[in-house]
């Protein structure tokens, strides 16, 4: 008789303890730390919880992506995996998926019909890795914007400019007024605008052969020098105090007018309506930097690293299946000032600015390749450490600057 | 007879063999096996996981070519010499000040040691906010000196001597209480011993109490080198390399390459490279320091 109330009362227990269990603490890191991005978190992490049962438990990084992702990829590698975690998608994570050290979503995808609805393919192509899904892109983020304030120059008694040359050109008179033409941080800030500079200046073209099919030929040509005379100009419309700036603060000094522009990706966007700026009126943006208007297709999407808790497993597969819902599109893109990942939802809400990148992007033509899709993380960061080299030394040539590069890009893998 | 025989050597002192046994693996495995596995992954193209294919001196080519190692490695040799003859001169002049029976002694040495306590990390924001443009440029600028410029955070030619004056306030502190206590240790009857022989007091610590001094003087040596050599937090916190990369060392080139940009191989080629500079700076010191000595 006692043995059986033993019996009964443990196994009791130990049904309690499987159902309190099957609610999972999913832990998701990120590097979302800015007023417009932590807005966007905030929406993911309210609709989870939404979903019942399971929590959404913030382990925001501080710091830009190349703070964090060291520690995110160091922590999946030491066996001490998250939840889930943002990356950039495209090769960051390559080697941890075949590793495999990342839970396999192709199930999900194949239930829910993703090839389906996501655009452009190349998202999801990304993901993808010899046949498999390991990632859920959640939003389509573009480098190739100019943020410039109409104000500044209207105040200057000069026209608001509407491409890189004419921003170049009235450059000099900002700068008699005690305004930088140019407001940038250092690190991949600069890194950035020389990327963007390649497919804004140099075209659809060079910009493909150079990260794409490492033309070192192309590097060494006259298209290539001009691009690197752009960012010649560019750094000379920097002002000395870019040092140590973060991306955030550089664009509040255009919407505050203490700077003309800004290169930087549509999420300095969601900083101005943060903000309750208005595109159009209080400030402009210039997407391919009013040149070509091409657009990458970088973003950001969401890894599950493998877990050995069934139940964090099954919390995996219903945040991924959240994610691409039409209803967290639209609420998180908003909130991001990205694009959303589905061509099927309504964006009526959109602002100007962001209703010219969804008009850009229905041309395939338009669309290149993100960096971070066509060059491995070691070339990246060579790139990274010339770009800023170049930026921070006003001695160093352009012809310098071309030949290092093309050996880079010689090399690069 | 049995019982007076010598054991064999190797259970000679079985006890201190026992008890030295976990350091000795530890050093085996942690500090020998380590070294051996990064100099052999060194010639590796490893990315972000380590594989053994080979590829010879390639990592090493590509190291000495890259203009941020050669920068790196510039700017560790004038951190390394300022800090090590600064902090060595100022902390012994301190200690002498403060040796002379003055008063509030608890005081000051509590005020020079105080950023000892502080993190590199503590220290590198610190000295950001005291250096950029809004600290004292704009301080000195307000009470009307206009043209007032110092823009050592963003000149590139100057930024690491910014780095240098932080770590030199971080640092001298500890070598300042370190020559104290040695000064300390000076038997009272040398001095006695100086004055009687009419010998001026600066000449008594060039000669006498300096060369007694010697341990004390090892030490902080020893320390003030491992502190130059892993130098990282520091140049993170207060310029994170910039501008551009004309304030990076190579620590912080080694942790780019292993951890963000998935280079494993050329990390450690790096590190291997900075291994090689301590032994070949370390192995004369110590054959000099205890080779010498067996031959007495």
């Amino acid at each position: 008789m006692r043995y059986a109330l033993t019996a009964v009362l443990s196994a009791s227990v130990a049904f309690t303890g499987a159902s309190f269990a099957q609610a999972a603490d999913l832990e998701v890191t990120h590097w979302w730390t800015s007023g417009g991005e932590a807005a966007a978190v905030k929406i993911l992490a309210e609709q989870f919880d939404k979903l019942g049962g399971d929590k959404w438990v913030d382990g925001a990084i501080g710091g830009s992506g190349s703070a964090a992702r060291p520690i995110i990829v160091s922590r999946i590698l030491g066996g001490n995996p998250m939840g889930a975690t943002q990356l950039n998608h495209g090769r960051q994570a390559e080697e941890l998926v075949q590793a495999g050290l990342m839970t396999d979503l192709t199930e999900l995808a194949q239930k829910e019909g993703w090839a389906d609805f996501i655009r452009p393919k190349s998202l999801l192509d990304s993901c993808t890795f010899e046949g498999k899904i390991y990632c859920v892109p959640v939003n389509i983020h573009s480098w190739e914007w100019m943020w410039t304030n109409p104000n500044v120059y209207k105040e200057a008694g000069l026209e608001p400019p509407t491409n890189w040359n004419e921003f170049v050109a009235v450059a000099p008179k900002l700068k008699e007024k005690g305004i930088t033409p140019l407001a940038t941080g250092d690190g991949f800030q600069v890194n950035g605008i020389f990327t963007v500079l390649t497919a804004a200046i140099g075209g659809k073209e060079l910009y493909l052969k150079v990260n794409k099919d490492k033309d070192a030929e192309a590097a060494r040509g006259p298209e290539m020098k001009k691009v690197l005379q752009a960012f010649a100009d560019a750094r000379s419309l920097a002002d000395p105090g870019y040092v140590g700036r973060s991306w955030n603060e550089a664009t509040n000094m255009v919407m505050t007018g203490k700077a003309g522009g800004q290169i930087m990706g549509d999420w300095a966007q969601g900083e101005f309506s943060t903000a309750g700026k208005v595109a159009g009126k209080d400030y402009d943006c210039l997407p391919g930097l009013g040149d070509h208007a091409l657009l990458d297709t970088g973003g950001d999407a969401f890894y599950f690293p493998k877990n050995s808790n069934a139940d964090v497993t099954k919390a995996q597969m219903k945040l991924a299946s959240m994610m691409v819902s039409k209803q967290t599109q639209v609420a998180f893109n908003l909130a991001k000032g990205s694009l959303p990942v589905r061509g099927d939802i309504d964006m009526a809400t959109a602002n100007e600015c962001m209703k010219k990148g969804i008009e850009i992007l229905k041309n395939p033509d338009n669309i290149i390749p993100s960096t971070d899709q066509l060059r491995a993380p070691d070339t990246q960061g060579q790139v990274e450490a010339l770009a800023a080299e170049f930026f921070s030394n006003p001695d160093m040539s352009v012809e310098d600057m071309q030949e290092r590069y093309a050996e880079i890009v010689e090399t690069a893998q | 007879m049995a019982g007076n025989k010598r054991p064999p050597a190797l259970f000679r002192n079985l006890n201190a063999k026992i008890a030295a046994m976990p350091m000795i693996a530890t050093v085996l495995v942690v500090f020998i096996g380590c070294t051996v596995w990064t100099v052999v992954y060194s010639f590796t193209s490893s990315r972000s996981l380590p594989m053994l294919n080979f590829v010879g001196f390639d990592q090493y080519t590509r190291l000495f070519n890259a203009s941020r190692w050669n920068v790196s490695v510039k700017n560790i040799a004038i951190y390394g010499c300022l800090s090590l003859v600064f902090s060595i001169v100022v902390g012994f002049i301190l200690a002498v000040l403060m040796d002379q029976k003055i008063r509030f002694e608890n005081t000051f040495r509590t005020i020079f040691l105080y950023p000892f306590a502080l993190s590199f990390i503590v220290t590198g924001l610190v000295w950001q906010w005291i250096l950029n443009p809004l600290g004292i440029e704009k301080v000195v600028r307000d009470m009307g000196f206009e043209s007032f410029n110092m823009s050592l955070l963003t000149d590139r030619s100057l930024v690491i001597y910014a780095i240098v004056i932080a770590g030199l306030w971080q640092g001298t502190g500890l070598v300042m209480a370190l020559m104290l206590a040695g000064l300390r240790n000076i038997d009272e009857e040398i001095w006695k011993a100086a004055r009687v022989d009419g010998i001026p007091t600066w000449k008594t610590y060039v000669f006498v109490i300096i060369p007694m001094m010697r341990p004390v003087f090892v030490t902080t040596l020893v320390l003030i080198a491992t502190g130059i050599v892993k130098l990282y937090d520091l140049v993170v916190a207060m310029t994170n390399g910039g501008p551009g990369i004309s304030s990076d060392v190579p620590a912080k080139y080694v942790y780019d390459f292993m951890f963000a940009w998935a280079n494993l191989g050329q990390g450690l080629a790096a590190s291997t490279v900075m291994l090689t500079t301590v032994l070949i700076i370390l192995i004369p010191w110590a054959m000099f320091e205890f080779g010498g000595r067996k031959a007495k």
